[in-house]
């Protein structure tokens, strides 16, 4: 079992930075997020975006945001669980929990802190009858496991990054590989674009535009998709179908935790230091709600701020408050990294 | 002199919320949804990336055509039709008032 004092449950650029503020009162965190990466929708949705917002920063790309937050708790040596989804959460004393994921990784943190942006991220599913019934027997809406594809028939179908680089990925490893999109045109890297066109152009993939797939069929796995381009049904045999058309947010299992929630969001008591209905959990960021809530990043690193201080009141309570300014203390990291501002030379003149 | 215009929104529970909107403060419609709560998630802040914004327009306003990004962001999206546009390509004016849009699913 994983031991840590903070249990943050999301890797957004709120929980990033919580690590910060924690490690300047010498508190240690765990992250658990359902993405494989960690910058929440900063990377997995707008990474090369910019943000405007961001005090000091007059412009800055939200996957540079978060690699700068990953650089600046680096020193407090955060631990992470990636691509698994938080099930339960036990208390098991006053400061005491314990939460499992979906894989069945076991933390023990004294304090849970939820900072799960607008939910889990999970794959928009295609409006196609019976698909349902092909889940994980031919139909895959997430690649977790590239090489089940080896020597098989593929076929994707969306028109964005993720499609493009699935296919580029899966070009020289499976039996034929075939893009479905509703339009000629892709949105995606102009350089992942131009590897498909040339992927197409030496017929190693099969790109059918504008179409889209229409109907599946197979007895006990998939067999067999129809293809519609220009009010023409094909029917296209293969052995596996990759509907790659975004993720939406869900709060999913997080609403079951026995949590406050109000319109979708978790409710806090925001006069004092975000904390849920359960003495010991926060929710900090876009997933609380208290009456003057701003879903803003800057918003969510002051929310982390306020949450750390009474974090370390509930883990000490016999200890004075700390207010660390880094200009006087300079950073000292748990890998005994020491960052700090240069002494001055007090030198008389002669 | 500018003044707010109202617009008929109707959520994903099939529920009408009238609400004012100042038109001199370069929002979009996404952005309404949201100070309002009315269910809108803008996952990607209103970049046209993720479509939880889209809309069905009711009323017979004139828009402003659509973007390339826009045109893009509903060719991989589920639910479209005809009138589907994304919100936060929306941005409020005058000429929007009385406008009536209705959530699409997400």
């Amino acid at each position: 079992m994983i031991n840590t004092d903070i249990l943050i449950i999301g890797a957004g650029p709120t929980g990033l930075f919580t690590v910060f503020e924690a490690g300047l009162l010498k508190l240690r965190c765990h992250l658990i997020d359902s993405l494989p990466i960690p910058g929440g929708q900063c990377s997995e949705i707008y990474s090369k975006k910019p943000i405007y917002d961001i005090p000091s920063r007059p412009e800055i790309l939200a996957g540079d945001l978060v690699n700068k937050l990953l650089e600046q708790i680096k020193p407090f040596d955060p631990t992470y669980t990636l691509g698994e989804k938080v099930l339960k959460m036990d208390k098991i004393s006053e400061n005491e929990f314990i939460v499992t994921t979906n894989k069945g990784t076991k933390v023990k943190s004294s304090i849970i802190v939820i900072a799960g942006g607008l939910g889990c991220f999970e794959p928009r599913k295609l409006l196609i009858n019976n698909i349902e019934n092909y889940e994980g027997r031919g139909v895959d809406y997430i690649i977790k496991d590239p090489e089940k594809y080896n020597d098989k028939k593929v076929v994707i179908a969306g028109g964005g990054d993720s499609a493009l680089d699935w296919i580029i990925f899966l070009s020289d490893r499976v039996n034929s590989l075939t893009l479905v999109h509703r339009r000629n045109e892709f949105r995606g890297a102009p350089d992942s674009v131009k590897k498909v066109q040339s992927l197409k152009n030496k017929g190693i993939i099969d790109v059918i535009t504008p179409a889209e797939i229409t109907s599946i069929k197979g007895e006990d796995k998939l067999t067999e998709l129809s293809i519609k381009r220009d009010d023409i049904i094909t029917n296209v045999n293969t052995d596996y179908f990759i509907p790659l058309f975004g993720l939406t947010p869900k709060l999913g299992p997080l609403s079951n935790l026995g949590l406050e929630i109000e319109n979708n969001f978790i409710k806090v008591n925001n006069s004092l230091d975000y904390q849920t209905n359960i003495p010991g959990v926060y929710a900090i960021g876009d997933i609380n709600t208290y009456p003057g809530k701003l879903k803003l990043i800057l918003c969510g690193f002051h929310e982390a701020t306020l949450m750390c201080q009474s974090a370390f009141k509930r883990i000490h309570p016999n200890k004075k408050n700390i207010l660390k300014y880094t200009t006087v203390t300079g950073i000292h990291g748990f890998d005994g990294s020491i960052k700090e501002s240069p002494k001055s030379t007090i030198k008389a003149i002669k | 002199m500018n003044k707010d215009i109202q617009i008929n929104i109707i959520d994903r529970n099939g529920k009408t919320h009238l609400v004012l909107v100042p038109v001199n403060m370069n929002l979009n419609l996404m952005e309404v949804c949201k100070l309002n709560n009315i269910g809108v998630e803008g996952t990607c802040g209103g970049m046209a990336m993720c479509s939880s914004c889209q809309c069905y327009i009711i009323s017979h306003h004139n828009l402003p055509e659509k973007n390339e990004d826009e045109i893009a962001m509903l060719f991989e999206s589920l639910y479209v039709k005809e009138n589907s546009r994304l919100g936060c390509q929306l941005f409020i004016t005058s000429e929007l008032e009385g406008l009536e849009i209705e959530i699409a699913p997400n």
